[in-house]
């Protein structure tokens, strides 16, 4: 029964794989559209909307139209239908979205299927960590949505999950293998989920930080030809959301390490050993402490802190993959 | 230096004033961050004595050159290294220069009312206006009443609240979210709580190593351990005494699935725990599953097989018999071990033994164990005679054998093959030197049932930290703190109400909020919808 069930979650994450190709395509097709139709006008507002005033943003059919009634620059839902009426709406974007989602259902019914073979929670070697981590980055992408329109990150998303996911089932790939004592533990099911929903948030936050340096740049008119970002939020504006969604990261992550403290004095007889990924996981929230507190610091916010959240990005990625491949430690679950 | 510049003097205590400045600014927090993240970086780059102290031999070895300048800047110790205990103390110095005035701060604004009403709301962020003509006002509702019940309403919803009387206007003040800067003390505050138990409580524990074999018990005193690693301020009296035996080991392994084959799946110590003058009680030890007895923890962390030997000697007396721990070498428990009998006559014997669970013999007709369950058990003895050097008075490693000054008489270069036991089975050493008995743990099992033949043991870890409540009970603060400090607005909210000539009723909403806050907005429409909505007819 083990054997069918991993059968099928292949062909499943293969066909999700499919999916996110074409999901990608649409994205890209959308960011083209968006350069085509963002007007020169808003390249030559910059200085305007600097001063606060996003009406130049909202009446090119802007996502960013951040202006609720009197209250300008705050951040609250999106009114919806009126950022996307502008110009006909988007309609390669919202097909590119309905191909995320279909291919995110079809990704979860691979982990479904993948965690029905295992007989355990799917996330216990490196092959089965690519495929619920991208899974879960697309997820929080997914439903992130309902708070806020964050639609022009499609494009990093759905190439960021083909590639976790490609990259993990192609070469990572292992056949399923009974748990080994020390993974036996309900803290696999808690520690390992809430890190790799951290890892989401930081995800989509570094997503988020990428957009605003690019911004940052075409505002200061260094990159007046990257049209398609004239359609997307102010550097500001992108600034405030990926401290939002990096903040809720933080607080996973924070608590990943002391459910890992925890079930390391359970497994090991010491909450912390300076293991190295331990040692990776305090790197990692130091990172993003001062990511917080660089925030909250004059001559550290804008550049400085996007700056910060993608070199916390970049040490979870390297967590994730160069410790749990190449480094020695406890934390040798890697399957490989 | 330009002699047009004159520098202001600051004087010794002035200096100080300004290192305190710097030190407790955030600019040097965030610096401060930065550096310990990137100063434990190499900690995981090169081995840790404290992690994988046999890693850092192994790097000694390899790098004869390289390791003692590596070891000068003590990048074998990064955690207790003098650089990165200097990054953190800074931080930590900086961090109590922060909090304390905050604290100070905070508590003097708990007790402060909220602030007199602005003159000009509309100036502020969130702001909306209502005005309610008279026949739509409720009965006998005027500018008292409808503050009055802006009071009502703010306070019901958890903001603290004064009533303001202007010249021309009556008004409410009111704040909420002072958990917010609460959260943020007490995470910060929760941090220092942590390194202080850490350091401290660390110091009042021991941990300690013990072997025990089936059948064979442990008892809580420091000369009965293997090895006994105590705290700072640790005193015998921290050791409660206590005994345990190891009743039973069993493991199971995996048969099914064939890529897992012999792969453990579970491991069971049952064991019986006696405190001084009780009963007897059972306990089971498991991965993750550590027994929690005599104020200590006991952890399962290893196992392995031992061999029941039994030595005669050239007179046939028993020279030496005990199950002797096997150190295993593969994840199919080849195991090696020694076994020294001094007290043989005329020689003493010693004999270096290889141990295979399951043997299997390789093409080039070496043994090697293919399965870690007892299923073929073979033991294949190097014996030796000639002076042991136990009387020279030099401490000897019980795991290994120095053949140096000893003759060997059976294996290797010695023209006699070495010796192969199973269980139950007796060899003869050349020359009348002897006997070795490989003891069969359950002589009566069924023919080819060996799986009781051999002993096993485990090796224990036993641990004492009496401050690892306080380091959990530190980080769930911390964590509250945290979601409070990030999640929890802190706002300032204002209701005025000005009595029109026309009889109408003016209301005016603000509301202030300190850092981001972007739910602002939708707050003062809210407050501002049901409060005039509760005033009208």
């Amino acid at each position: 029964m083990s054997e069918t069930y991993a059968s099928y979650a292949l062909v499943v994450i293969y066909s999700a794989m499919a999916v996110y190709v074409l999901a990608f395509v649409f994205f890209t097709l959308d960011l083209a559209k968006r350069s085509a139709e963002s007007p020169r006008a808003v390249a030559g507002s910059t200085a305007a909307r600097a001063s606060g005033s996003a009406v130049a943003a909202s009446a090119s059919g802007s996502a960013a139209s951040a202006t609720g009634p009197g209250g300008v620059g705050t951040l609250e839902r999106e009114s919806g239908p009126t950022a996307e009426s502008g110009s006909g709406g988007r309609r390669m974007e919202r097909i590119a979205f309905a191909l995320t989602a279909l291919a995110w259902v079809l990704h979860v019914a691979g982990a479904v299927f993948r965690g029905l073979a295992d007989g355990h929670v799917p996330w216990s070697n490196m092959f089965e960590f690519s495929l619920v981590s991208s899974g879960i980055v697309v997820g929080v992408f997914l439903f992130l949505q309902f708070w806020q329109n964050l639609r022009f990150l499609g494009t990093y998303i759905s190439g960021f999950a083909l590639v976790v996911l490609g990259v993990g089932t192609v070469n990572f790939y292992v056949p399923v293998t009974p748990l080994p004592p020390a993974l036996q533990s309900y803290w696999l099911v808690i520690h390992v989920f809430v890190a790799t929903l951290g890892t989401a948030f930081f995800g989509v936050g570094a997503g988020l930080s990428i957009v605003q340096l690019l911004q940052t740049r075409r505002e200061a008119d260094r990159l007046a030809r990257l049209n398609f970002l004239g359609t997307m939020p102010t550097a500001e504006r992108l600034e405030n959301l990926a401290y939002r969604v990096i903040v809720v990261g933080f607080v996973f992550w924070t608590f990943t390490l002391i459910a890992g403290s925890i079930w390391a004095e359970r497994a090991w007889g010491r909450y912390w050993g300076w293991d190295t990924k331990e040692v990776w996981t305090f790197i990692i929230w130091v990172l993003f402490a001062g990511y917080i507190h660089a925030r909250a610091t004059r001559g550290w916010r804008g550049t400085r802190s996007a700056w910060l959240a993608l070199i916390g990005f970049g040490a979870v990625a390297f967590n994730y993959t160069i410790v749990n491949l190449f480094f020695k430690g406890l934390h040798v679950y890697s399957g490989l | 230096m330009d002699p047009g510049i004159t520098q202001p003097k600051l004087g010794f205590v002035g200096m100080l004033r300004f290192f305190w400045r710097q030190l407790t600014s955030m600019r040097t927090a965030i610096v401060l961050l930065l550096l310990l993240a990137v100063a434990a970086v190499p900690g995981s780059m090169w081995p840790q004595r404290s992690s994988d102290p046999n890693g850092v031999i192994q790097f000694f070895a390899n790098n004869p050159t390289l390791a003692p300048v590596l070891d000068r800047i003590q990048l074998f110790d990064v955690y207790t290294s003098a650089w990165f205990s200097a990054i953190y103390i800074l931080l930590f110095i900086s961090l109590i220069g922060c909090v304390l005035p905050r604290t100070m701060h905070h508590l003097r604004a708990l007790r402060t009312k909220p602030p007199r009403t602005p003159a000009r709301l509309d100036r502020l962020a969130a702001f909306r206006t209502v005005t309610v003509a008279p026949d739509e006002l409720a009965e006998g509702t005027d500018a008292a009443a409808a503050i009055e019940a802006a009071r009502t309403q703010l306070r019901a919803s958890g903001y603290r609240v004064t009533v303001f009387q202007g010249a021309k206007d009556l008004s409410v003040s009111a704040e909420r979210g002072y958990l917010r800067e609460t959260g943020n003390l007490v995470f910060h505050t929760a941090l220092i709580g942590v390194l202080v138990a850490v350091g401290l409580g660390g110091g009042f524990g021991y941990t300690g190593q013990k072997v025990v074999v089936e059948g064979q018990s442990f008892v809580n005193v420091k000369g009965s351990y293997d090895s006994f690693t105590p705290g700072r301020f640790f005193t015998d009296a921290e050791l409660q005494p206590y005994r345990l035996t190891l009743d039973t080991f069993t493991v199971t392994y995996e048969e099914q699935s064939i890529r897992a084959y012999g792969q453990p799946i579970d491991y069971n110590a049952k064991v019986t725990t006696w405190l001084p003058g009780g009963k007897g009680s059972d306990a089971t030890i498991k991965v993750n599953e550590p027994l929690e007895f005599g104020g200590t923890q006991l952890y399962l962390l290893g196992n392995g097989y031992a061999p029941t030997i039994t030595v005669r000697d050239g007179k046939g007396n028993i020279a030496f018999t005990a199950s002797v721990p096997f150190l295993p070498q593969d994840a199919n428990l080849t195991s090696t071990g020694v076994v020294r009998a001094p007290d043989a006559v005329p020689e003493q014997l010693a004999f270096r033994g290889f141990f295979y669970p399951t043997a299997a013999q390789l093409p080039s007709g070496a043994l090697t164990s293919i399965h870690p369950d007892l299923r073929n058990p073979v033991l294949t003895l190097f014996a030796y005679k000639g002076d042991l050097g136990l009387d020279s008075g030099i401490p000897q490693n019980v795991y290994a054998l120095d053949p140096k000054d000893l003759i060997q008489i059976a294996g290797g270069d010695s023209g006699v093959a070495p010796l192969e036991l199973r269980p139950g089975q007796t060899v003869d050493l050349p020359d009348g030197l002897g006997s070795v008995t490989f003891d069969n743990a359950a002589p009566n099992a069924a023919e080819g049932d060996w799986s009781h033949s051999v002993p096993r043991f485990v090796s224990l870890d036993v641990h004492h930290d009496p401050a690892q409540g306080w380091v959990l009970l530190f980080a769930v603060l911390a964590v509250l703190g945290l979601l409070s400090s990030l999640f929890i607005p802190r706002r300032r909210v204002w209701v005025k109400a000005v009595e029109q000539k026309s009889g109408s009723l003016r209301l005016e909403y603000a509301g202030l909020a300190r850092g981001e806050d972007p739910g602002l907005d939708a707050t003062v429409e809210s407050i501002a919808a049901r409060h005039t909505g509760g005033l009208k007819a």
